[in-house]
C-alpha cells in the first residue's frame, strides 16, 4: 500500500479510539467528574481529529472538527461553563463529529442540517463568552493542506551545501570579514542591511545557536560576519553558561525585506539583543528584550577565541562547553562533563511527577492472531499434558511416584499459563457499552422520550469474542427498553414517575460467569397483552395456565414478535427469540423479571471465555461425550423403582419428590435406537437455563477435565444437540453436548405429542418443561 | 492474487489425482494442503451419511467427507490404508477420504473437457470437467458443493412446533 | 553521519506521517508516544534533534521540554514544538520551557526539514 493510503486508514482507526475517548470523557463529566484531566483528553481527542484530517485535507471534518475543538479549549481553560446543557450540546457534537469521519473514511455524506445546525450552536456556545478568547476562531483552516505528494528531500535534508557552520565560524575573526559567495552578485540593486546580534543566554540554553543563525543569514545573501568578543571576560571571571560573543553582519541581496531577516531570528525574539538596520537609513533605536550584554562586559581578556568557538562546536553542549574558571587553565581541550547521577535524577524526577499526574498502566498494542495462536498452543500444552498424564497412568506408576508427583506440577503450571493466557484476551465490555449512549440519545430523539442510561460495571473484564457477540443483543434490548419499556414523559408524570426515565446496563462477575442487566422504570410488561399475542399466534393455547414469570418469558418464544407486534425502532425484524439464541449461542442465559409499573431486567449470565469449560468425560453409546459442568446438578444410579414411563417413549425419574424427563443421550443424539435399561447407566441431573431440570442417561462417567473449545463450526457447521468439541488426551475429538437442546425432546421422540401441529399445540402437560426452556 | 490471476490466464494448472474404487480423479493443487494417513473419526450425531465424522488436526477440529459416498457410490469402510487429502473450501478445511493418492498432474486448462449432459445430477454437481490422459480418464471435482451446505434457518414456526412439542 | 530524530506525539497518524517525511529525507527516527515515553526514551538513545507536540496524556510537551533541558545530556539538543498557527501563548509556554523553534501544523515535508535545517549544525 502506499504508505500515504496506509497512514490514513491509520488515522482512521485512531479517530474511531479518539472518538470513543472523547465520548467517554463527555459522559463521564455529564456524570458529574470534574477532574481536568478528563477535559484534557476530550479536548486532544478533537483536537487530534482536526491535526489528521487537516494533513489528509478532509475539509468538512476539519471544519467540523475546528469549531468543536474552539469550544472544548474554552471549557477547558474555564472560560465556559460545563453545565448540563452544555454537556448535552456536546455529546450531540460528538455524534455529528463521529459522522464526519465516518463520511470521510467511507466516502458518504452527513446529515448537513444537523452538522451545520451543531457547529451553529458551538459557535454560539463559544461567542457567548465573548468572542473567541485565544481559541482562534477562523485562523483559516483554508491552508490547512497537507501535500501528500511524494517529494525528495534529499537537497533539503542536507546542510546547506554551500556554507557549513564550521566554515563559517572558521572565517569569523575579530577583524577581519569573509564575504559569503552564495547568492546573486548583483552590486547595483542590492539593499544592504546591518545587523547587530548579541545573543544572550537564554537562547542557548533552548539550544538555539548562534552559528546557524549566521548560516541562517548566509542564506539571504552575502554577508560579511564580524566578532565582536569585546565583552569577553577573562577565564576567572567567565561564567562557562553565559553569553558574551556578539556579531555584526552586513547583509545584501536584492530585494532584502526586513521580514525575511527577522523571520531568521523568529526563533531567539526576546533572547537576544537584535538590531536590524538598512544602510543609509537613520540608526534605528534597538529592538530587543533585555539588557545589551555590553553591560556584562568588564574586560577585555586575552584568550584564543577561535579555541573557545571550536570546543564550544564539539563539544555536546556549547554553552556549558567551557570548564569552570577555576577548574582548568586550558579551557579549549575540556571537554564538557556530564554527571550522569544528576542527570539520571532529573528525569526520575519529571518522571515521577507526570506519573503521579496520572497513574495510567503501561500496555503494548499486539496483533490479535498473536495471541490467539498463544491461546491456540497454550490450549495444545494442555491437550499435550492431559495425554502425557493418561499415558503414565496407563503404565501404572503410582500416584506419589515422582513421575506422577511432577506431572502433578506440570498440570498446576499448565492451568496457569492457560489462566494467564486467557487473560490477556479479555477485556472490559466498556468496548461495548460506550455504543450505548448514543444510542440512547438518538432513540430517545426518535420516540420523543426522556431517558438516562446508567452504566455500571464497565470494567468488568470478559473474552473479547464474548464482547463483540454481546453488540447486537445488547443493542437490540435497549431499544426494546427505550421503545416497549419506558412511558412517554407525559405518561410518566401522570403515574407520579420522574419525565425522565432510566435505563441502567450493568456488569459483574458472578461465580465464575459475567452477568450483565439491562433494566428500565418503564411499565413493565403487559401480561394480559403478551399473552393474547401469544394465543394469537397460537404459541399457546388460550387456557393455558401459566404464572406470571411464564407469561414474561413467553417474548422469548420464537413467533412471538412479529413485524405487527413491534415499532420501527426496535423492529428490524428481529424479536427477542433471536436475542435469546445469540446469546445461547455464547453458552449463555437470559431471563427477564418484570413488575407492572415499575419496569422490567433482562438478565443475561455468559461464560467468562469461549475458550475453555470445566466438564465430565462421559461415555455413551462408545463415543466419549463432555457435559459442562455448569449445568451439571449431581449424578445418580437409576434404580429401577423411580423410574416411570410417560407415553409409548418417554420415562421419568422421580428425584426426591419430583419427577423429571429421563433422557437417554445415546438416543437423542442418534448414536442408538434401543435405550439399555436406566439402572445399567448414569444419569446427570441437569438445570437448563430458566431452572428447567431433567436427567441425562450416559453409559458411564470418566471424570472431571477441564477441555479446551474447539469450533465445530469453523470447519463444519453447527451440529444438533452439540456445543462445540474439544480434543481429549488420547489425542481424540471428543463433542461437547448442548445441555438445553438435548433437553428438548425432538418432534419424533417427544411426549407422545409428535405430530402436534404448532397452531393450537400446545400440549398443556409440558408447559412447565417447555416454557422454562424458554426461560 | 497475482498467482492466481497468472494460473487462470497461462496454460497449466496442477492437479492431484486420486482412485476411489476404480475411478480417477484431481483436484486442483493450490486447494490441497496435506495428505495423511486415515485416523479414526469422531462420529457426529445426525450427519450426513458421507460425512465421516471429526479428526483432530493439530488442535482443529476437521470434518471427514467419505467422497464416495458424496458422490453416491457405496459408502467406504475406511481402514489405515485410506487416505485423508486435506482441502481448504472457502475458508474452512475439509479432508476427503480418498482410497488412495495417484499422481501430480500438470495440464493445459484448455484440455479440460466438458462433464457430458448424460451425466446424472449428483455427478455433475461435483465434477466440472473430464481429462483425458494416457487412455486414462480422469474427472476433474469441483470443491465447493463437497460440504452440505448449511440448512435453511428453522423458520419461526417450525421452531415454535418443536417448543410445542 | 545519520541524524536522529525523536518525534514525540501521542498520535499514531502524526507519528507515521513524521516518520514518513522524515524517513524519506534520509534521518533515523525514534518515536514516542508521550512526553513521558519521549523521556525514557532519551535515557536510551541519543538524538540530534527533538519533535514533539503539545497536547499529550500522561506528560504533556511543556513538561517534556522541562524534563529534557534538566537532563545534562541532552540540554542542547533542539526541541521543536509542534503547533497550530494560532497557539502564540502555546509557542510562548513552550519557549519559556525549552524549546528551540516550532513547526506550524499541518506541515508539509519542506517545512519540516527546513525546520530541522536551522537548528541542526
Amino acid at each position: 500500500m502506499d504508505p500515504l493510503a496506509a497512514i490514513k486508514v491509520t488515522f482512521f482507526q485512531e479517530c474511531e479510539e479518539q472518538l470513543a475517548e472523547l465520548e467517554g470523557g463527555l459522559l463521564a463529566m455529564e456524570g458529574g467528574d470534574h477532574d481536568p484531566e478528563i477535559v484534557n483528553a476530550v479536548f486532544r481527542a478533537v483536537h487530534s481529529i482536526k491535526g489528521g484530517a487537516g494533513a489528509f485535507s478532509l475539509e468538512d471534518l476539519v471544519r467540523f472538527s475546528h469549531v468543536f475543538e474552539t469550544a472544548l479549549d474554552l471549557i477547558r481553560s474555564g472560560d465556559i461553563q460545563a453545565d448540563q446543557e452544555t454537556l448535552k450540546l456536546l455529546l450531540r457534537s460528538a455524534d455529528v463529529l463521529a459522522d464526519h469521519v465516518r463520511a470521510a473514511r467511507d466516502g458518504g455524506s452527513v446529515d448537513e442540517g444537523r452538522s451545520s445546525a451543531m457547529a451553529e450552536a458551538l459557535e454560539a456556545l463559544a461567542s457567548g463568552m465573548g468572542g473567541g478568547g485565544e481559541a482562534d476562531t477562523g485562523d483559516g483552516f483554508a491552508d490547512f493542506v497537507f501535500n501528500p505528494v511524494t517529494i525528495d528531500m534529499s537537497d533539503a535534508a542536507a546542510p546547506a551545501p554551500d556554507l557549513s557552520i564550521e566554515d563559517l565560524l572558521a572565517r569569523v575573526t575579530g577583524e577581519a570579514a569573509s564575504t559569503s559567495d552564495v547568492p546573486a552578485e548583483t552590486a547595483g540593486d542590492d539593499v544592504t542591511w546591518h545587523i547587530r546580534f548579541y545573543p544572550q543566554v537564554g537562547l542557548y540554553q533552548k539550544a538555539n545557536e548562534s552559528g546557524l543563525l549566521l548560516r541562517e543569514l548566509a542564506r539571504l545573501g552575502k554577508v560579511e560576519v564580524r566578532l565582536d568578543a569585546s565583552g569577553l571576560p577573562t577565564l576567572q571571571n567567565m561564567n562557562p553558561e553565559d553569553a558574551y560573543l556578539g556579531w555584526s553582519v552586513a547583509l545584501s541581496g536584492p530585494t532584502l525585506e526586513e521580514a525575511s531577516i527577522r523571520e531568521v531570528f523568529e526563533w531567539v525574539e526576546g533572547d537576544c539583543y537584535l538590531d536590524i538596520v538598512r544602510e543609509g537609513a537613520a540608526p534605528a533605536a534597538a529592538v530587543a528584550a533585555g539588557t545589551a550584554p555590553a553591560a556584562s562586559i568588564d574586560a577585555v581578556g586575552e584568550v584564543d577565541v577561535m579555541a573557545l568557538i571550536r570546543a564550544a562546536q564539539a563539544a555536546e553542549v556549547p554553552a556549558a562547553a567551557m570548564t569552570p574558571p577555576t577548574a582548568a587553565p586550558r579551557p579549549a581541550e575540556a571537554p564538557a562533563k556530564v554527571e550522569p547521577t544528576k542527570t539520571r535524577e532529573a528525569a526520575l524526577d519529571a518522571k515521577a511527577q507526570a506519573a503521579a499526574r496520572e497513574a495510567s498502566p503501561q500496555t503494548i498494542r499486539v496483533d490479535l492472531e498473536r495471541v490467539d495462536r498463544l491461546i491456540d498452543l497454550v490450549g495444545e500444552l494442555v491437550i499435550n499434558q492431559a495425554m502425557l498424564t493418561q499415558r503414565v497412568a496407563e503404565c501404572g506408576l503410582q500416584r506419589a511416584s515422582s513421575v506422577a508427583m511432577g506431572l502433578d506440577d506440570l498440570e498446576q503450571l499448565t492451568r496457569e499459563i492457560q489462566d494467564s493466557v486467557m487473560a490477556i484476551r479479555a477485556q472490559p465490555v466498556k468496548s461495548v457499552f460506550q455504543r450505548f449512549p448514543r444510542l440512547v440519545r438518538e432513540i430517545a430523539a426518535m420516540t420523543g422520550k426522556e431517558v438516562r442510561l446508567i452504566m455500571d460495571g464497565e470494567g468488568t473484564e470478559v473474552d473479547k469474542t464474548v464482547i463483540e457477540r454481546l453488540s447486537d443483543p445488547l443493542t437490540h434490548m435497549i431499544r426494546n427498553a427505550i421503545d416497549h419499556g419506558l412511558e412517554t414523559p407525559d405518561e410518566r408524570e401522570a403515574a407520579g414517575k420522574p419525565r425522565e426515565g432510566v435505563v441502567r446496563l450493568a456488569a459483574l462477575h458472578r461465580s465464575g460467569r459475567i452477568v450483565i442487566e439491562i433494566s428500565d422504570d418503564g411499565r413493565g410488561i403487559n401480561r394480559p397483552r403478551v399473552k393474547q399475542i401469544a394465543v394469537d399466534k397460537g404459541l399457546i393455547s388460550p387456557e393455558t395456565n401459566l404464572s406470571d414469570d411464564e407469561i414474561d418469558n413467553l417474548i422469548f418464544m420464537a413467533g412471538f414478535s412479529t413485524a405487527a407486534t413491534v415499532s420501527d425502532i426496535s423492529g428490524r425484524g428481529v424479536g427477542m427469540d433471536v436475542v435469546r439464541r445469540s446469546i445461547q449461542s455464547l453458552g449463555g442465559r437470559i431471563n427477564i423479571s418484570s413488575r407492572p409499573g415499575q419496569g422490567s431486567t433482562f438478565t443475561l449470565s455468559l461464560p467468562l471465555t469461549l475458550a475453555v469449560l470445566d466438564g465430565m468425560v462421559v461415555t455413551v453409546a462408545g463415543q466419549t461425550l463432555v457435559a459442562p459442568l455448569t449445568a451439571i446438578i449431581e449424578s445418580l444410579q437409576p434404580k429401577a423403582a423411580d423410574v416411570r414411563s410417560l407415553g409409548p417413549n418417554a420415562q421419568v425419574i422421580a428425584i426426591r419428590d419430583t419427577h423429571v424427563p429421563l433422557i437417554d443421550i445415546g438416543r437423542s443424539l442418534g448414536y442408538r435406537t434401543v435405550t439399555p435399561p436406566p439402572t445399567e447407566g448414569v444419569a446427570l441431573l441437569v438445570e437448563g437455563e430458566g431452572g428447567s431440570r431433567a436427567a441425562l442417561m450416559v453409559d458411564a462417567i470418566q471424570g472431571q477435565r477441564q477441555v479446551v473449545i474447539k469450533s465445530l463450526e469453523a470447519n463444519y457447521r453447527p451440529v444438533p444437540g452439540i456445543a462445540a468439541a474439544t480434543i481429549l488426551g488420547d489425542g481424540r475429538v471428543a463433542l461437547i453436548l448442548d445441555i438445553d437442546a438435548v433437553m428438548v425432546p425432538k418432534p419424533h421422540e417427544g411426549l407422545g405429542a409428535a405430530s402436534a401441529p404448532a397452531a393450537g399445540g400446545f400440549d398443556p402437560a409440558v408447559v412447565p418443561t417447555s416454557l422454562a426452556k424458554v426461560g | 492474487m497475482e498467482d492466481i490471476v497468472q494460473r487462470k490466464t497461462g496454460d497449466g494448472i496442477e492437479l492431484i489425482s486420486f482412485r476411489i474404487g476404480d475411478q480417477e480423479f484431481c483436484v486442483d493443487i493450490m486447494a490441497v494442503r496435506e495428505i495423511r494417513g486415515w485416523t479414526p473419526a469422531t462420529s457426529l450425531p445426525q450427519a450426513p451419511s458421507f460425512v465421516k465424522g471429526v479428526i483432530n488436526l493439530r488442535g482443529a477440529v476437521l470434518p471427514i467427507v467419505d467422497l464416495a459416498a458424496r458422490m453416491g457410490m457405496a459408502v467406504t469402510e475406511p481402514n489405515e490404508r485410506h487416505v485423508i487429502i486435506v482441502t481448504r473450501i472457502c475458508d474452512q478445511q475439509v479432508g476427503l477420504l480418498v482410497d488412495a493418492v495417484c499422481d501430480i498432474i500438470t495440464v493445459d486448462t484448455g484440455t479440460i473437457q466438458q462433464t457430458p449432459d448424460l451425466a446424472c445430477d449428483v455427478v455433475k454437481t461435483f465434477v466440472k470437467g473430464l481429462l483425458a490422459m494416457e487412455g486414462r480418464m480422469i474427472s476433474l471435482i469441483s470443491l465447493d458443493n463437497v460440504l452440505p451446505t448449511l440448512e435453511v434457518e428453522q423458520t419461526g414456526a417450525e421452531t415454535a412446533s418443536i417448543l410445542a412439542a | 553521519m545519520t541524524k536522529t530524530i525523536l518525534t514525540v506525539d501521542d498520535s499514531r497518524t502524526m507519528r507515521d506521517m513524521l516518520h514518513l517525511a522524515l524517513t524519506e529525507a534520509g534521518f533515523r527516527v525514534v518515536q514516542a508516544v508521550d512526553g513521558l515515553d519521549g523521556l525514557e526514551a532519551l535515557d536510551a538513545a541519543q538524538a540530534d534533534v527533538i519533535i514533539t507536540d503539545i497536547n499529550m496524556p500522561r506528560l504533556d510537551g511543556f513538561g517534556f521540554i522541562e524534563g529534557v533541558r534538566k537532563n545534562d545530556r541532552h540540554r542542547a539538543t533542539p526541541i521543536l514544538v509542534l503547533t497550530t498557527e494560532s497557539d502564540t501563548s502555546k509557542k510562548q509556554r513552550a519557549r519559556d520551557a525549552g524549546a528551540t523553534g516550532w513547526i506550524v501544523k499541518p506541515f508539509n515535508p519542506e517545512k519540516l526539514i527546513d525546520a530541522i535545517r536551522r537548528v541542526a549544525a
